[in-house]
């Protein structure tokens, strides 16, 4: 019933409302989205280089490398139990595809992302390198993975919650979680041998790993890159199997 | 008017489970974990008991009843935010909806902001909201606040700029529930010649109102619902006079 071209507009109207009405104004989201890694990267700096004297080199870059990407994520996770209950009014009285809600969550995440890119490149330079050719097909590659996978988590957690409403709670834990049991503030090197395969049980590792070693050395592991994508393919089903599920209640909870 | 009917209620039925139990958190419901299946399973509220009626293209149909009788629900199904838990419900065409003061807005955005927002909820696409912009605000009288936000606004702001919106973007079957209230004297008018001539354009209108007098000026049919089924169906004449006289 709705053309091609509602659906664009619908994508876009809504991004742009969600921006402003998270951060007031677009500028003031995307200093938050690089302010927030900087400032978790510094701390990190402080905690494990100065105090824990890792043995590493370039320890700095090595954060913001996979903070970046990973602040995508987590933000758009950790704000996805409140999207629908944010968005009642219009639910309540049009009948328009509900997905469209956290999609758009995803895509300014994602917006915020690819804006604090330059930061990263910044910092490459800093630290003596330069950014690399292969970024051209990397960076599309696992933008694409990493936005199917940070959807289906998404809309799973923004379905479940309408439901019950104290999963938020169990959300902010797990993602805290996540984020230690994923190579962000340690390489998988220092992984102990045995414990090794378990970090790949982590569907973000392989995700993170390749968009760090893209960034510093423009590497690519094809066998990261496909774990990655069937990671993505598992989130993306599961959030719309739940999702079509619930999704016809919605209106009725709200 | 032409015969064409455009929304079909056939049996309908409307239950909600006691979503109370769940929307409490897992903790909650793990708690009282057997109470609350047993709940949920068994006791539903039913907001609509087989309800079957029929609007044809170009009528204005009236829904009146007591507070909590099931009309808010009826139009939430029309809209098709709600799924009927019985019977069979058939719309055609694009349904705008003037529900509750400032559905469908967001408080933080400009009413220009809004006004895009909702046409692109409704189908539209940018550039045709873009089109009716200035007729929009022209219509709503609102002035300078078109760029203010939202939550500025007074009630009846809010019902201005709603109905502006819905008016202006070309509505095939229209939904109100009871909203004029709020609108000064000069506003309701205008209204009211908006809903008059939309009659003549052959535009569907569902009317929920406990305004009898409006509703005899402007329904041509209209459905009494009481305790959550259909009490009469008839013309705005008989339906409203039987009402009067039932006292309530």
């Amino acid at each position: 019933m709705r053309s091609f071209d509602n659906y664009r507009d619908l994508i876009t109207v809504l991004t742009h409302k969600e921006m402003k009405v998270r951060y007031k104004s677009s500028v003031f989201g995307y200093c938050w989205s690089v302010a927030n890694p900087l400032a978790f990267a510094f701390v990190y700096y402080i905690a494990f280089k100065i105090i824990m004297k890792i043995q590493m080199e370039d320890y700095t870059l090595f954060l913001i490398a996979g903070l970046f990407p990973w602040q995508w994520f987590g933000t758009s996770v950790v704000s996805a139990p409140m999207i629908f209950l944010a968005n009642s009014s219009i639910i309540k009285k049009v009948n328009f595809p509900r997905n469209i809600i956290p999609l758009t969550t995803v895509l300014q995440d994602m917006i915020h992302f690819l804006l604090s890119i330059p930061v990263i490149i910044g910092f490459l330079f800093i630290y003596h390198r330069t950014p690399s050719l292969s970024w051209l097909y990397g960076i599309p590659l696992l933008l694409l993975i990493q936005l199917i996978m940070t959807y289906g988590a998404a809309l799973l957690v923004s379905s479940i919650n309408l439901f019950f409403r104290d999963f938020e709670r169990l959300i902010s834990i797990l993602i805290t979680l996540v984020f230690y049991c994923t190579p962000i503030i340690y390489p998988e090197t220092m992984v102990p041998e045995q414990l090794r395969a378990l970090i790949y049980c982590n569907p973000l590792s392989p995700l993170i790993v390749s968009w760090r070693n893209l960034f510093i050395h423009g590497t690519l592991d094809p066998a990261a890159l496909a774990m990655g994508f069937a990671y993505s393919l598992v989130f993306l089903a599961a959030g719309h199997l739940i999702y079509r599920k619930l999704s016809w209640k919605f209106a009725e909870v709200l | 008017m032409n015969n064409e009917q455009v929304i079909i209620f056939d049996a309908v039925s409307k239950s909600y489970p006691l979503y109370h139990h769940i929307t409490g958190g897992f903790k909650n419901f793990l708690f009282h974990f057997p109470r609350a299946v047993s709940q949920m399973k068994n006791h539903q509220y039913e907001a609509l008991h087989e309800i079957s009626f029929q609007v044809c293209r170009g009528e204005t149909f009236g829904i009146i009843g007591k507070n909590g009788a099931g009309k808010s629900t009826a139009l939430g199904l029309i809209a098709g935010v709600l799924k009927p838990s019985k019977g069979t419900i058939s719309v055609k065409g694009r349904v705008s909806a003037l529900l509750e003061l400032g559905s469908g807005f967001n408080a933080e955005l400009t009413g220009r902001e809004n006004i895009v927002l909702n046409g692109v909820l409704l189908g539209l696409t940018r550039v045709e909201v873009m089109h009716k912009m200035e007729e929009i605000i022209e219509f709503s009288g609102l002035g300078q606040f078109i760029d203010q936000p939202l939550r500025t606004y007074s009630t009846g702001m809010m019902m201005r700029l709603g109905f502006s919106v819905v008016s202006s973007l070309d509505p095939e079957i229209l939904l109100i529930d009871e909203v004029f209230a709020v609108g000064d004297m000069e506003f309701q008018k205008k209204c009211m010649d908006k809903l008059e001539s939309f009659k003549k354009g052959g535009v569907t209108i569902v009317y929920v109102s406990h305004g009898m007098q409006t509703i005899l000026q402007t329904c041509d049919r209209v459905i009494w619902i009481e305790n959550h089924r259909v009490r009469m169906i008839g013309s705005a004449q008989e339906v409203v006079s039987s009402y009067v006289d039932a006292g309530l």
